[in-house]
């Protein structure tokens, strides 16, 4: 299919001006492939055909095997409930890289799943209202320090990060869930900040 | 054999304790290293070449600092007067991140200013017109991506980038800022056994 080559300008919309749990739409800057343009590789790169619906996805699929990967490497990050950390906190890391970085977009996705699993929303709304200095009781404390440590260019994280979750009875396949999270966001926030906006 | 980059990066050693945790997370495990199979050694380069991949790759690694890491892909680079120009890339913008405004409003009080890139005519002129055009974009993203904006990504196409490019570009940077964290923090954490 043909390229365009040039940016887009997103229709008339209202951007957010803060961090929120709600519903946040996304729109593109680049084109995305026309769902009748996908191939059975783009469609088999989005993983769950459904995505089709999703600009972010179908631009994502111009690059098929990168976006089959990362959609695999994401979901048994986040969904792989085989021991380890937490959904609840997978998401708070998720959600306080998001809201380091600026992802309005992101952080909004994660503090909801954070919020639906913990049932902390207060907490939740707290890390978006304050930032990743916001004071959520130790156990998440340690969580965000760690996922802001490692977010930080050039990366901040140390032996103290690893000894703080170690004292709040994490294991190392936890911390090493931490660290993934964590690690996932700072890929998945440049692509949603560099290809599109946000919108309310 | 392929070897999986981030056990080389980490030092995983078969049969070790972090590698019973990396076994846990085994999709993880092999789509981390098929990320960057698609992006390093892919079946089909399409618009971009190999040369830019890791031309770009040692940019966004020498930015982080991260040695080992930037060996490895330094590697990949065969071109010495191109390492060189990517070095010197390096020297003259490397700085700390996340910076960058919030959309105006409540949060513009948490707006943290940084540099703009800036590399001297030599260093643009080695780099090529391709390269040239999209450090600044992949500056932007490795320390300040909520200041990214359509322009930027303008800048990069009239360059010659197509916007599949762009998605590769965008996915190689984006793809590093992982790889290089989930690497930096194995290492912690096995060395703090």
């Amino acid at each position: 299919m043909p390229d365009t080559n040039t940016t887009l300008t997103p229709p008339e919309h209202t951007p957010p001006v803060v961090f929120t749990r709600a519903q946040v739409d996304w729109l593109p800057w680049l084109e995305p492939l026309a769902p009748e343009a996908m191939t059975e590789r783009h469609m088999a790169a989005l993983v769950d055909a459904n995505r089709v619906k999703s600009p972010y996805f179908r631009l994502l699929a111009r690059d098929p095997d990168t976006l089959e990967s990362r959609t695999r490497a994401d979901k048994d990050i986040f969904y792989n409930t085989n021991a380890g950390l937490p959904r609840a906190e997978r998401e708070l890391a998720a959600a306080a890289v998001s809201r380091l970085n600026g992802c309005i977009y992101c952080a909004s996705v994660h503090a909801r799943f954070s919020a639906t699993y913990s049932k902390r929303e207060a907490d939740v709304d707290k890390l978006l209202a304050e930032g990743v200095d916001a004071d959520l009781g130790e156990s998440w404390n340690a969580v965000v320090a760690a996922s802001v440590a490692l977010t930080r260019t050039p990366l901040a994280f140390g032996p103290e990060h690893v000894a703080r979750l170690r004292a709040d009875g994490l294991d190392d396949l936890a911390i090493a869930d931490v660290i993934q999270s964590a690690a996932f966001f700072n890929w998945a926030n440049r692509l949603m900040l560099s290809l599109g906006e946000p919108a309310i | 054999m392929t070897v999986d980059v981030i056990d080389k990066l980490v030092g995983i050693a078969p049969g070790s304790a972090m590698d019973a945790i990396r076994a846990q997370r085994p999709e993880a495990r092999t789509h981390a290293q098929k990320s960057y199979e698609a992006l390093f050694t892919p079946a089909e380069l399409a618009g971009v070449t190999t040369a830019e991949r890791f031309a770009v790759a040692c940019y966004v690694v020498g930015l982080h600092g991260e040695a080992e890491t930037a060996a490895f892909y330094a590697e990949g680079l065969a071109s010495d007067a191109l390492r060189a120009a990517v070095d010197a890339a390096v020297r003259q913008t490397v700085t700390e991140g996340p910076y960058g405004a919030f959309p105006s409003g409540p949060l513009s009080a948490e707006d943290r200013p940084g540099p703009a890139y800036a590399v001297d005519a030599a260093t643009a002129a080695a780099l090529g017109p391709r390269l040239a055009a999209a450090f600044p974009h992949v500056h932007m993203l490795v320390f300040h991506p909520r200041d990214a904006a359509p322009e930027s990504l303008a800048t990069v196409l009239a360059a010659g980038w197509t916007t599949t490019d762009l998605v590769t570009l965008s996915q190689i940077v984006s793809f590093l800022s992982f790889q290089i964290r989930v690497v930096a923090g194995f290492r912690v954490l096995l060395r703090a056994a």
